[in-house]
């Protein structure tokens, strides 16, 4: 698999997904059938999005012993600003926040410079063996280093926010390398050596000529970055010592208490914990969904 | 390519002439800065990756609790775990669930895939729709799913006189299952929808068109063409998944917390609890047992990829 994918030398669907229609029919006439399928199908998901939304706008009342599926009215928007409270969004939000810049940034800053640095000297025995070394870490399950892990973060002071960073740089790498290395090798080398002739040192090429030609592939490894971590429960529920520092996934676990009957205030809470992700996703659909094909392709 | 370069090294003199090309030069002799580029990256992963997993099969071998003194006490604990009806339940579970997910999340991701990729109207607002999932917490996801199937369904099958549904399926140690695999497959099937898309567009039109006139239907297209075509993207998918599945842990967080009883506990979960449990050195031999089961796995499909030539 791992030799299949290095030896692709170019990404044909780059530009693909949006609007292709490629292997469409050309000449054909559209489907209406199958339209009226998959907008029946695509309500297995907007159901459970309405419901939330409605759940959301609900007071104790209007939920009741009902089904949850009845839109409110009236609506009851102060639900947000309970639930603003109730979890400390703002507290909860920022450290979520720190957590996916700082994890973002730190996956395209190291997996770029390793895949740079090993797809230029694959031909020396230390840089495939790194490589090597980073792909076989990919065998190892997470729940197998979780507990020894979570004693030496701990151990290190690192049982917060910054720690959780660390862990989703060093955990991904092994994938994002992978994309990195492949696109590496499509960019010629003979577009550095002129720079080399002019004088310019190996930071300096990767800064100012690899670095700007991954832009595709900065894009798709940043977003999978930002989604794995905005959406990570499992390391910041067992690394984060202080409660207070909590992402928000983790802080939604508040309303599972078992005497926790207040679902209007649950749900605002969950919406806008999930907002974030939903609105970015929407505005940049199609350059979300490029940049994800395009690691789909690997 | 590998072993000219090796000659290069080895007897640069032949070449002397060239030696002042960067090109030669840079692979004689490699810049420090690639060094400095890899090595701290590797340092730290070696020290957060590697070494938890060399100390978690070190306490296997021990009697550690967590806390406090321990000892040496050789292959027990996986002795121990062998005997364990717990730990057998939950592999039996996962093992199950896995293999259930994967099938029915390639078979919802093929479908959507091939209904986004044919003629339909609002192509891209559909899209949209069905990738949605993919960008929310699968733990606040299960969440609200758990709403839905505890109190709203059972309203519902109350309302409809369908008995079987009256109570939560939440609560029901035969059906809990279930519902787990619908949430992983609702928040899992665009992912591999997006890889399946992926590989239908990599089919080229014309062989549909030369299909059509030989008078193929439909289905015969897909069953005969598309298919096996498509084929490496499957392989991608179910290996994927599958490894994906086997750790799943948020969504049964967020829908049963291993319940009723341990009938939804899947190996992670056990694995987890030896944290607060008490019982860290069993069940990090649990983990090296895990782990050796996955590694099998692995081998076992990366060589099914081999022998069958299938490439991306």
């Amino acid at each position: 698999m791992a030799s299949s994918t290095l030896t692709r030398p170019s990404l044909p669907a780059t530009k693909a997904p949006a609007r292709s229609r490629t292997s469409g029919r050309e000449g054909f006439k559209i489907n209406w059938w199958l339209t009226a399928l998959m907008l029946v199908a695509s309500l297995t998901v907007l159901l459970p999005l309405y419901f939330t939304v409605a759940m959301a706008l609900k007071s104790p009342d209007q939920i009741g012993t009902g089904t949850g599926l009845a839109w409110p009215t009236p609506m009851n928007w102060e639900n947000f600003a309970a639930a603003y409270v109730a979890t400390n969004f703002p507290r909860a939000f920022m450290s979520t926040a720190f957590v996916t810049v700082f994890s973002v940034l730190g996956s395209l800053a190291c997996s770029s410079l390793v895949a740079y640095a090993i797809a230029r000297n694959w031909n020396h025995r230390f840089f495939r063996g790194s490589f090597v070394y980073l792909l076989s870490a990919m065998f190892i399950p997470f729940p197998v280093i979780i507990l020894p892990l979570i004693k030496q973060t701990a151990l290190l002071g690192l049982d917060n926010p910054a720690g959780v960073v660390f862990l989703h740089v060093l955990g991904g790498i092994s994938f994002n390398a992978l994309l990195y290395i492949a696109f590496v090798r499509s960019i010629p080398v003979e577009l550095e050596e002129s720079a080399r002739m002019d004088g310019a040192t190996t930071w300096q090429v990767f800064r100012k000529i690899i670095f700007p030609l991954l832009a595709p592939m900065n894009a798709t490894v940043g977003i999978f970055a930002f989604l794995g971590s905005w959406n990570d429960f499992l390391l910041p529920q067992m690394m984060i010592a202080d409660p207070a520092l909590q992402t928000l996934p983790v802080v939604q676990m508040l309303f599972q208490g078992e005497f926790n009957t207040n679902y209007s205030l649950a749900f605002a809470s969950y919406l806008m914990a999930m907002a974030p992700t939903l609105v970015v996703y929407i505005l940049a659909q199609r350059w979300v969904l490029s940049g994800v094909m395009r690691g789909a392709v690997k | 390519m590998t072993t000219t370069s090796l000659a290069a090294e080895a007897a640069p003199s032949p070449r002397a002439d060239f030696a002042d090309s960067p090109v030669i030069r840079s692979r004689r002799r490699i810049d420090p800065t690639y060094y400095w580029m890899v090595v701290p990256v590797l340092a730290l992963f070696a020290f957060f990756i590697t070494l938890p997993a060399l100390v978690g099969v070190f306490f296997s071998l021990t009697n550690y609790a967590g806390y406090g003194d321990w000892k040496f006490i050789g292959l027990s604990n996986y002795v121990n775990i062998f005997k364990d009806p717990a730990v057998l339940q939950s592999y039996i579970f996962t093992f199950v669930f896995a293999l259930t997910t994967t099938v029915v999340v390639n078979i919802v991701a093929l479908a959507i895939a091939l209904g986004l990729n044919a003629k339909i109207k609002w192509r891209t607002g559909i899209r949209t729709v069905f990738f949605i999932p993919m960008v929310l917490s699968a733990l606040i996801v299960s969440f609200v799913f758990n709403y839905l199937f505890s109190n709203t369904l059972p309203v519902l099958a109350e309302r409809f006189g369908f008995t079987p549904l009256a109570t939560s399926i939440l609560a029901n140690e035969n059906l809990a299952w279930l519902a787990i695999v619908l949430v992983t497959v609702w928040q899992a099937a665009p992912g591999a929808t997006i890889i399946y898309l992926a590989g239908l567009q990599s089919v080229p039109a014309e062989i549909y068109e030369a299909a059509d006139l030989d008078g193929a239907g439909s289905f015969r297209q897909f069953l005969n063409l598309t298919l096996p075509l498509i084929l490496g993207y499957l392989v991608i998918n179910v290996i994927l998944g599958f490894k994906g599945f086997l750790g799943t842990y948020e969504i049964i967080v967020g829908l049963t917390g291993g319940g009723p009883g341990m009938a939804t506990q899947s190996v992670a979960m056990r694995i987890f609890s030896g944290f607060t449990g008490g019982d860290y050195s069993y069940q990090m031999a649990n983990a090296v047992i895990y782990f050796l089961i996955t590694l099998l796995i692995s081998v076992i499909q990366l060589r099914l990829i081999q022998r069958r030539g299938v490439s991306l």
